[in-house]
């Protein structure tokens, strides 16, 4: 009998809840994303702007916590979402997004789009990109390291705060940058590298928190984030190292669910995205770099942000295929 | 109100180790001394009157009544404790008023009531007191108030008045008989003082190990004819 | 038997916190039902490795936050004139109130690489001082958690001494050690299994201290692990084997702590006495002083950075920006309805247990419902608020009633979370009170609600009021619940933290976890006047 108390509390919450459903209307199109995309200082409320006057109709954001979260929401919802568009993923997440079956090809153009590598996915539409780097703090360090290498068999004095790849999408990051820099000997150059490892976060805002506040002069970010501290803080203190051996790329993309097909709202919106009224919103709200062309050229301050020597990225199916052995091994490494 | 007789028939009740067996007869608007050692069950005897345990087996029958399986609220029958009478976070008025609604929900009628009998213990104006504030004899007058605003024809007490002083004791030993003379109420009264229980009882029910041991008029009991361990419990 | 209503309470509570939790199970084990190979594949050697740090990191963090909260509390009991007591009791229900990364932060601005005390370490180190991270870091922020949750219960379970022991010990000429072992050792030992469990369970479910100051993966609870299995791998399967592992191991520990002490007696006479008299003197004011100004200090230094921190940043604006208003007033409104509930599920557990325990026979043992009202729902505790979450999303997919389901959610996991520490508060009082007025109580007929509004609700004010703040301090700090739905209709403040913090708005951040502990300090003041104005006739008592 322990299904009994199980349905009768279903049915209390779902009474509880009955009361603030939001009504499915005409001209009106969902998008799930996450929440520093929605924040009154992110892309969002601009967008949201921009859109509506395109289409005369209602754009409504539900924000959760960040791309692992959106597909977990996703997955947990199934056919049944609100959800019309879904934006916020990233190229680690693509292969598991598409094996869920919930997502539509987009049927759009990608003539606008320019990302490196180029782009030609039929599911996933880019609208915002960035490469991982190591940002350091030039009142601690005169001189950064020039490479993976360096860094990897630096001074141990000079201590770096990483994230989780278990937990944070910048920890995984670095995992695949390692990966795709050292191959097989990848455990052997982890093993170099902890010791420059002040500690290791659960996600990107506790490592850069550690790292404003002095603990450490160096911390996993990207390319972008001195043009932050420069544009909104007026500092160039805080640089970003550039790797000879090249950055790893992350790609941000949305898709349109299979529930979005019935609604021509969200096809529009795809369409929209590579548009200057979209990508302009993008690059001081989301502090990333557009993945189409803007209206006015950026902010000399990402003009001056490092240029990746060379592009690294892993194919989607390749990441999602290796990734559980790959954070084991890190791990192996890491605890030892 | 006129007094109820309490039997207790063939009443037997374990407490851990200790098995008691208790038979008792009082007559209806009887004054009963119950004496005895300590531990030996003078307390249980009046819980079990009370309600508050309940017999493995037997019957107490209170007014010829069989209230064996009554919960001690609905027995005719009132018990003032030797401490912890009174609930400490509300006022005198209160405390007695509870006697006659247990929701505080008090007419007319039963405010003038719950006034006349703090008149009558030699309360008035104290109404709004709690009972942190009252004297140790004080309070156990407000538990009498209460005995007279409840008003049922039994009223037990368990060592009512032994942290009271000398003068004290005797003055409220006066109010209890006098009370007992205007309502006539059956009682009990758990006491290990003689003087006490010649002035107040007619009747001496002596409990030892458990059983009522020895129950006759207080005048044998303290002549040098009564039971022999009687005489040696009040030591004479 | 008569169905006594006390109990029937008791055990629609339990019946809650039991659907809170079932409920999530029953979700997950229905999905994991498609493929449970997750669960078996879960126990390999690095979960042998993840479950033996975090029963190490949990009972050294226990043993470092009791043993020193036994003699703060016993001085602190012992000084009821100290200056300041108040106030530092007050401060020491504000740590429970911050999220871990504020606390972590407030920890290394003291003692990391880059702490105010780096040159002082690093001098006797020689060489540059490596930060308190690894196992020290960890035990330190624990400590800072938990010393003072410790040293309030303890000192709760002291003050429940009566005071004619005290005046007996005065009387006798007791000296600190004879006192200690004859009247404050006995009630600490009752009360010791209670509080030491408590404080290991928030060590065993400890997740953003460990990772942060771990150093490295090598410091991992099975919470990241549960954490990692739900978010990035989608295995409910192994989320519910790891849960199960969780409580079981959290079970067996809990289980060895009450066998080891004595259970809580109630003192039926207890006379809620006026002030008892401060009996230390000579030298042990000193070393009691001490004590108490070196809790202080270990406890106020991490605040302090917090408030420095803060004060960096630009208050005016965050004080008139709506969103912060908006998320203030959501985090108060949340906290205090899952603060209320608790506060009710805890009256109804401790009325149970009571009726329970009165109603067996005195020599008989506790039944398995008044155990489980007694300590068992303490171990919802260890269920991770993102296993109850996850558990209830999959469960109630397809209604379509997600989007309102968050605070609801918010609400329950708080209020059954918070129930273990409002219960520690409630029972002893709860249970003082009933064995005073239980007979006249049933004399007197009076029952139901009229007992609980006239006799039972003015006994325990005070605590309940105590468990309240307690419950609301939790509620205002967690993010558990809400990391996982993340929606927009439930922006708290360290859910605004968090967002701030997550945008390069470091400064924001540091001065909304001001805010919050100014909010959590405020309700304190609150709660703590509320038991000074109305609670005043209990402390004249029934003074023998």
């Amino acid at each position: 009998m322990r299904t009994t108390p199980f349905i009768l509390s279903a049915a209390m919450l779902a009474l509880l809840a009955a009361a603030s459903t939001p009504a499915a209307a005409d001209g009106r199109l969902t998008v799930y994303t996450y929440d520093s995309f929605t924040a009154e200082w992110g892309p969002g409320p601009a967008v949201k702007k921009a859109f509506e006057a395109r289409c005369g109709c209602e754009l409504d954001f539900v924000a959760v916590a960040d791309g692992v979260a959106l597909v977990n929401r996703l997955r947990l919802e199934g056919k049944d979402t609100q959800a019309d568009i879904v934006l916020g993923l990233d190229t680690n997440l693509t292969f598991e997004a598409r094996a869920t079956g919930l997502f539509s090809p987009h049927g759009v153009s990608l003539a606008r789009v320019a990302v490196p590598g180029g782009w030609d996915d039929d599911t996933f539409v880019p609208y915002d990109y960035g490469y991982f780097a190591v940002v350091y703090d030039s009142e601690a360090m005169a001189t950064p390291p020039a490479s993976l290498k360096e860094l990897v068999e630096g001074d141990g004095d000079d201590k770096i705060v990483i994230q989780d790849p278990r937990t944070s999408t910048p920890g995984l990051g670095l995992l695949l940058w390692m990966k795709a820099v050292y191959g097989d000997e990848a455990s052997a150059a982890w093993a170099k590298l902890k010791d420059k490892v002040l500690t290791v976060t659960p996600g990107w805002s506790e490592a850069y928190g550690l790292f404003t506040n002095g603990e450490a002069p160096m911390v996993l970010s990207y390319t972008t984030s001195p043009a932050y501290h420069e544009i909104a803080e007026g500092t160039t203190r805080y640089k970003a190292a550039a790797f000879a051996e090249g950055h790893y790329l992350q790609v941000e993309v949305a898709a349109r669910t299979v529930k979005g097909e019935a609604n021509p709202l969200a096809q529009d919106f795809l369409d929209f995205m590579t548009t200057p009224a979209f990508q302009d919103a993008i690059p001081e709200a989301n502090w990333m770099f557009p993945a189409a062309a803007t209206s006015a050229p950026l902010d000399p301050a990402f003009e001056r942000a490092v240029r990746p020597a060379a592009t690294l990225a892993f194919a989607p199916e390749e990441i999602a295929k290796n990734r559980q052995a790959w954070v084991r091994e890190w791990l192996d490494v890491m605890s030892r | 109100m006129s007094g109820a007789g309490v039997r207790l028939d063939r009443v037997e009740f374990s407490y851990g180790e200790a098995a008691m067996r208790f038979d008792l007869d009082v007559a209806a608007g009887e004054i009963v001394a119950v004496m005895g050692p300590s531990g030996s069950g003078k307390s249980t005897l009046l819980n079990l009157i009370a309600g508050f345990e309940r017999p493995s087996s037997g019957r107490v029958l209170i007014g010829g009544a069989d209230a064996t399986r009554l919960p001690p609220a609905l027995r005719p029958v009132s018990m003032v404790f030797q401490e912890n009478n009174l609930f400490a976070h509300l006022d005198v008025a209160r405390n007695v008023g509870l006697g006659r609604s247990p929701a505080l929900k008090l007419t007319a009628r039963d405010r003038a009531d719950v006034a006349a009998a703090l008149a009558r213990t030699g309360l008035s104006g104290k109404e709004g007191r709690l009972p942190g504030e009252l004297s140790g004899g004080e309070r156990q007058r407000v538990a009498l108030s209460r005995v007279l605003v409840r008003d049922r024809p039994v009223l037990l007490l368990d060592e009512p008045f032994a942290s009271l002083g000398p003068a004290l004791r005797r003055e409220m030993l006066d109010l209890l008989r006098g009370l007992q003379a205007e309502r006539g109420m059956t009682i009990l009264m758990v006491t290990h003082q003689p003087d006490e229980a010649r002035a107040l009882a007619r009747r001496i029910a002596f409990v030892e190990d458990g059983t009522v041991a020895a129950f006759a008029p207080a005048d044998e009991m303290f002549s040098q004819a009564g039971p022999s361990a009687f005489r040696a419990y009040i030591g004479a | 038997m008569p169905r006594d209503g006390r109990i029937l309470a008791g055990m629609a509570g339990l019946g809650l916190i039991g659907i809170l939790v079932g409920g999530a199970f029953a979700g997950l084990i229905h999905e994991a039902a498609r493929d449970w190979s997750g669960a078996g594949e879960a126990f390999d050697a690095y979960l042998f490795r993840v479950a033996r740090f975090t029963l190490w990191q949990a009972a050294l963090s226990t043993l470092l936050s009791v043993a020193p909260a036994i003699l703060v509390a016993r001085a602190l009991a012992r000084h009821p004139a100290f200056a300041g007591r108040g106030l530092i009791l007050k401060l020491f229900a504000l740590p429970l109130a911050l999220p871990a990364i504020v606390a972590a932060m407030g920890v290394l601005a003291l003692l990391g690489r880059a702490g105010l005390f780096a040159d002082v370490l690093g001098g006797w180190s020689g060489g540059r001082w490596p930060g308190v991270y690894g196992l020290p870091g960890i035990l330190t922020a624990h400590v800072f958690f938990n010393l003072p949750l410790a040293t309030r219960l303890f000192l709760q379970a002291l003050e429940a001494v009566p005071a004619d022991q005290w005046r007996l010990a005065a009387q006798l000429g007791m000296g600190a050690r004879a006192s200690f072992r004859l009247i404050e050792w006995p009630a600490l030992r009752a009360a010791l299994p209670g509080v030491a469990g408590l404080v290991f369970m928030l060590c065993v479910t400890s997740f953003t201290i460990v990772l942060t100051l771990g150093g490295g993966p090598g410091a991992t609870t099975l919470e990241v692990a549960i954490y990692q299995a739900l978010r990035f791998d989608f295995d409910p399967a192994r989320a519910v084997a790891l849960t199960a592992l969780q409580v079981a191991l959290t079970v067996a520990v809990v289980a060895l702590l009450l066998k080891l002490g004595a259970g809580m007696a109630a003192d039926a006479g207890l006379p809620v006495a006026p002030r008892r008299p401060a009996v230390a003197g000579g030298v042990e004011r000193w070393v009691n002083a001490a004590l108490i100004l070196a809790s202080l200090a270990f406890v106020a230094g991490p605040l302090a950075a917090v408030v420095v921190a803060g004060a960096r940043a630009d208050l005016a604006r965050l004080l008139a920006d709506p969103a912060v208003h908006r998320a203030t007033l959501t985090s108060l409104v949340l906290a205090a309805t899952s603060a209320f509930l608790c506060v009710a599920l805890s009256l109804a557990l401790a009325a149970a247990r009571r009726a329970m325990e009165m109603k067996r026979r005195r020599d008989a043992r506790p039944s398995f419902l008044e155990r489980m009202l007694d300590t068992g729902a303490g171990f919802v505790l260890v269920v991770p608020p993102i296993v109850i979450g996850a558990g209830w999303f999959v469960a109630l997919r397809g209604t379509g009633q997600l989007f309102a389901l968050a605070p609801v959610m918010v609400v329950a996991v708080n209020a059954v979370m918070a129930m273990p520490f409002a219960l520690r508060a409630i029972r002893p009082a709860w249970d003082a009170a009933s064995a005073r007025h239980e007979r006249l109580a049933a004399q007197l007929g009076i029952s139901g609600i009229d007992r609980l509004r006239l006799i039972d609700w003015p006994a325990v004010r005070r605590p309940a009021l105590t468990a309240l703040a307690f419950a609301m301090a939790l509620s205002l700090g967690d993010l558990g619940v809400i990391a996982l739905f993340g929606s927009d209709s439930v922006q708290t403040l360290p859910y605004l933290l968090y967002a701030r913090m997550g945008s390069y708005r470091t400064l924001d951040a540091a001065g909304l976890a001001l805010l919050l502990g100014v909010v959590c300090l405020g309700l304190m003041m609150l709660a703590e006047q509320g038991r000074a104005e109305r609670g005043r006739p209990e402390l004249r008592g029934e003074a023998r």
